[in-house]
């Protein structure tokens, strides 16, 4: 199954550049958890990592750039996010996340709508982002439907994988969605997962095509995958108990690869998610009680976790264009650490929370998120510190393919850099 | 505009009785018209006052440290000097008195607390449950007559947020943007209290929300009722202040001669506030070209917009919001949440910098309100890029001194100048550094957060006892 998953990604993949890259002298952060290596090097060449860190030799023939004084980086990882989805959040007529009178849940495949052409990616891109989980938004009923891997490069073809997960809500707007209440939520969950074991049984003997059935054909379809654990389940909850009831379905479904997200009260359960080996995508500075299922929602929640072995990534809270600001989100994890009574991360596993650590939380480790040898060349440079709110990138390769450093926010700063009007109107300015 | 702004601060300030007393010596001037008409009645311009005190301080200097004194300047290695309430004196050396408490800065850099310009903070509570909906008065498009201060629950646990990552010392809260005219906002010590008006800014002050573009139109529109387009929104505004005109007129001869006393409009009081200059527009705008239509409107009618809010696209007419004197409010780089904020850029706040605009930082966000520090880091990281260099000491303006001026405050906060309020914060380092945190607030001189002592970290009546309760956020 995972070689032909592997095989999907590469027949999805974006083109790849052939040509190989060394950038020399640089400090080179590679994204795992260690510690940045300064005078480092890094050669990648077909789309891949060749090697990355002190003493790497650089390759006859290669293209090489003089890092001094930068910072290489592998492009960050934003989950949740809705590029590709949504031109303007607040559009209806542009905005795909979410489809409330659908009859289908689960099977509502995103990859299918991902726009590479909408123009927050490249804006994104070049905040350091090079790929995005992009979720649907559970509307109709508890289950969202099936998210995708992409990536933000100038090309055709941004799906690096379709159908990657199943995101469903189980807290308060579960509750809220499945009709009013936790339990019911939870009715919803189990009579779905039991009606796609039915389909498993005898498709032919499975309706799913009456006007008021629940589970549509292809909602079975899309959770049996989830059932078999080929396709991670990520669970939107917030309140400790409810991360509790959660780390307990799989004394019902044995297979099932859970994924925590949101989690403000994770802290309270952390060796709890740790002893369950559950990997979690959080908010990093949720430290307000926003509702009542997160009353104890602080900024050291990601650190405790850690800190009791708990897999953490950072989500990207800021939908609509804020994917850039994942960066300033580690960093502020880093800040607290200074700060007595917080708990926070050290500054190579703040990069990791948004570089290595949500591509494991979707099993995608080995493709995406470091510069380790054999990933990706998802590869930022930056003009300084990657997490400093200072710096910017200066070049960004994604499958290695150098990306156009221009987006339509730079054309609109360009064109109003002096605001008055000039020889002929600003239309004429580009 | 900013000396305006100011008379009118301390007009309203002094209150009913200096109005009362001008009144009272026409009448004996003129004893035919005394004779003739009843004395005029002004009415209450400060019926909930202010009932803050400022808690006790000690004489304090802050040595060895890097200050940006809010007004655009900058000392290395600098002192700062405050007692009783107020700052005493800034400089390379300061004489502190022998009791002075002596805090050692190496390393940690002092400015004045944050301002924040445009908060919801206790009209949109958390937790956010539809009970704590108390921002937008959404039932008709012109709801002059409601005030924030009346929706705002103190016990909201975001104030202690700002506070204590943010370095939030004051804070202006305003009623949201589904109407034309959403009524008046008020402005906050960031200091917890049992009742709002133990929050209330001493002396500021009133702002009147007002709103353009698809906010109001979609709302009301969505109702079947006017305005549903943005010339709806025009055209409401406009039937309003004529109104306004006519009520002012009316109450102004009243409050000059006596007579018989006209009809008293909650509403129009606060258009004819606006109308004489005492109260600030703070008008929600995301859009130039609507912007501009604002600017003519004002002109039409006789008021000034103080600052547009949001502001996405000032950028696009610094030029025209300086010739006007109007300030522009604006995030880091906030863009692509709906059509109106398509054309956002994070060099907004640059460009107006160097177009010689007046331009400040805002968060209309209970998490943005705890960086505000960190947004206007952003914005200089995204203006160098641009080519347009701009000072970090020159950058705190825009959080203190800028949000001051425009809340009319700025002869009382906003700046490290002898005589103000000492609302002051000490950071951990360089506070444009992401790695940075609060070290201590004070306002007015009290020590109100300490990094260092959990006992000056503030707990709201709603987190007591909750999970939670009393941890670090």
């Amino acid at each position: 199954m995972k070689r032909a998953l592997l095989l999907l990604a590469t027949m999805l993949a974006s083109p790849v550049a052939a040509q190989t890259v060394a950038i020399t002298n640089a400090t080179i952060a590679v994204g795992d958890g260690s510690a940045p290596v300064e005078n480092g090097t890094i050669v990648f060449q077909n789309g891949r990592i060749v090697a990355s860190g002190a003493g790497v030799a650089v390759p006859a023939g290669a293209q090489v750039i003089d890092g001094s004084g930068k910072w290489v980086a592998p492009g960050f990882v934003a989950g949740f996010s809705d590029l590709g989805i949504a031109d303007a959040g607040g559009v209806s007529e542009s905005n795909d996340t979410g489809a409330r009178t659908a009859p289908f849940n689960a099977a509502i495949d995103i990859s299918v709508a991902i726009n590479p052409a909408e123009v927050k990616i490249a804006n994104e891109r070049l905040g350091g982002v090079t790929r995005a989980f992009v979720a649907p938004e559970a509307a109709g009923s508890i289950f969202a439907g099936q998210g995708a891997v992409i990536d933000l490069g100038d090309d055709a073809q941004p799906v690096t994988r379709a159908r990657a997960f199943q995101f469903v809500e189980l807290g308060e707007s579960g509750g809220r969605i499945a009709g009013g209440s936790r339990p019911a939520a939870y009715a919803m969950l189990h009579d779905a997962l039991t009606q796609a074991q039915d389909f498993r049984r005898n498709p032919a003997a499975f309706g799913g095509r009456e006007k008021d059935s629940l589970v549509k054909r292809g909602d079975a379809d899309a959770l049996l995958r989830v059932l078999d654990g080929a396709m991670p389940l990520v669970v939107h909850v917030e309140r400790a108990s409810d991360i509790l009831t959660v780390l307990a379905l799989p004394r019902d479904y044995p297979k099932l690869k859970l994924v925590l997200t949101g989690v403000s009260e994770g802290w309270m359960v952390a060796r709890e998610i740790a002893a369950a080996r559950v990997p979690v995508i959080a908010a990093a500075l949720a430290d307000l009680p926003a509702q009542f299922e997160s009353l104890g929602a602080t900024e050291s929640n990601v650190g405790r976790m850690r800190a009791a072995g708990v897999q953490v990534a950072l989500a990207s809270t800021g939908n609509n264009g804020g994917e850039h600001n994942l960066r300033q989100y580690a960093g502020n994890l880093v800040a607290i650490t200074r700060v007595p009574g917080h708990t926070g991360l050290t500054w190579g596993e703040a990069l990791a929370s948004i570089t290595s650590a949500p591509a494991a939380a979707l099993g995608m480790e080995g493709e995406i998120g470091s510069l380790r040898a054999g990933r990706r060349a998802d590869v930022v440079l930056w003009d300084g510190d990657p997490l400093e709110l200072s710096s910017s990138p200066t070049a960004v390769w994604i499958d290695g393919r150098a990306q156009p450093m221009r987006s339509r926010q730079l054309q609109l700063r360009d064109r109003y850099l002096v605001p008055t009007e000039g020889a002929l109107p600003k239309a004429y300015e580009r | 505009m900013i000396l305006r702004t100011l008379t009118a601060g301390r007009v309203l300030a002094t209150g009913v009785a200096a109005l009362s007393l001008v009144a009272c010596s026409q009448g004996d001037a003129r004893p035919k018209t005394a004779s003739s008409k009843a004395a005029p009645k002004p009415y209450a311009r400060d019926p909930y006052p202010s009932t803050y005190r400022a808690y006790p301080g000690v004489p304090t200097v802050v040595r060895n440290v890097t200050v940006f004194d809010g007004e655009g300047g900058r000392i290395d290695n600098g002192q700062v000097l405050f007692a009783d309430g107020k700052i005493v004196a800034v400089g390379t050396s300061v004489n502190a008195p022998a009791d002075a408490q002596v805090i050692d800065g190496t390393g940690k850099w002092v400015t004045p607390g944050v301002i924040d310009i445009h908060s919801h903070l206790g009209d949109y509570p958390t937790p956010s449950v539809q009970a704590h909906s108390d921002g937008n008065e959404a039932t008709g498009p012109i709801t002059a007559d409601v005030w924030a201060e009346h929706s705002v629950w103190p016990q909201d646990p975001g104030f202690s947020r700002a506070l204590a990552n943010g370095g939030v010392t004051t804070l202006q809260i305003l009623p949201g943007s589904a109407n034309l005219m959403g009524g008046r906002s008020v402005v906050l010590k960031n200091v917890y209290s049992r009742t709002m008006q133990g929050m209330k800014f001493p002396g500021a002050p009133y702002g009147l929300k007002m709103a353009c573009g698809e906010n109001p139109k979609r709302v009301y529109g969505s109702k079947g009722r006017q305005p549903s387009t943005r010339m709806g929104n025009v055209a409401v505004d406009r039937a309003t202040w004529a109104k306004a005109q006519s009520y002012r007129r009316k109450w102004d001869r009243y409050e000059a001669d006596g007579g018989d006393m006209p009809d008293r409009d909650i509403a129009m009081d606060t258009l004819r506030g606006v109308l004489a200059g005492e109260i600030l527009i703070q008008n929600h705008c995301y859009r130039a070209d609507e912007m501009a239509i604002v600017e003519d409107m004002a002109k039409e009618f006789g008021y000034k917009v103080t600052a547009f809010h949001h502001a996405v696209e000032a950028y696009k007419i610094a030029d025209v919001l300086k010739a006007n004197g109007t300030c522009a409010a604006v995030w880091a780089d906030w863009y692509g949440f709906k059509m109106e904020s398509y054309d956002g850029i994070g060099e907004n706040l640059a460009i107006l910098e160097r177009a010689g605009t007046c331009a400040m930082i805002h968060s209309d966000d209970e998490n943005g309100i705890q960086r505000l520090n960190q947004e206007v880091a952003k914005v200089l990281a995204s203006g160098r890029r641009a080519g347009i260099n701009i000072a970090p000491e020159v950058a705190w303006k825009w959080l203190s001194l800028g949000p001051a001026k425009a809340t009319g405050i700025a002869d009382k906060t906003g700046s490290l100048v002898p005589g103000k309020m000492a609302d002051v914060v000490l950071w951990n380092g360089n506070p444009f550094s992401v790695y940075t945190r609060p070290d201590k607030v004070w306002i007015d001189g009290a020590l109100l957060y300490d990094a260092n002592d959990p006992k000056r970290r503030p707990v709201s009546d709603f987190e007591l006892g909750q999970p939670g309760s009393g941890d670090v956020k």
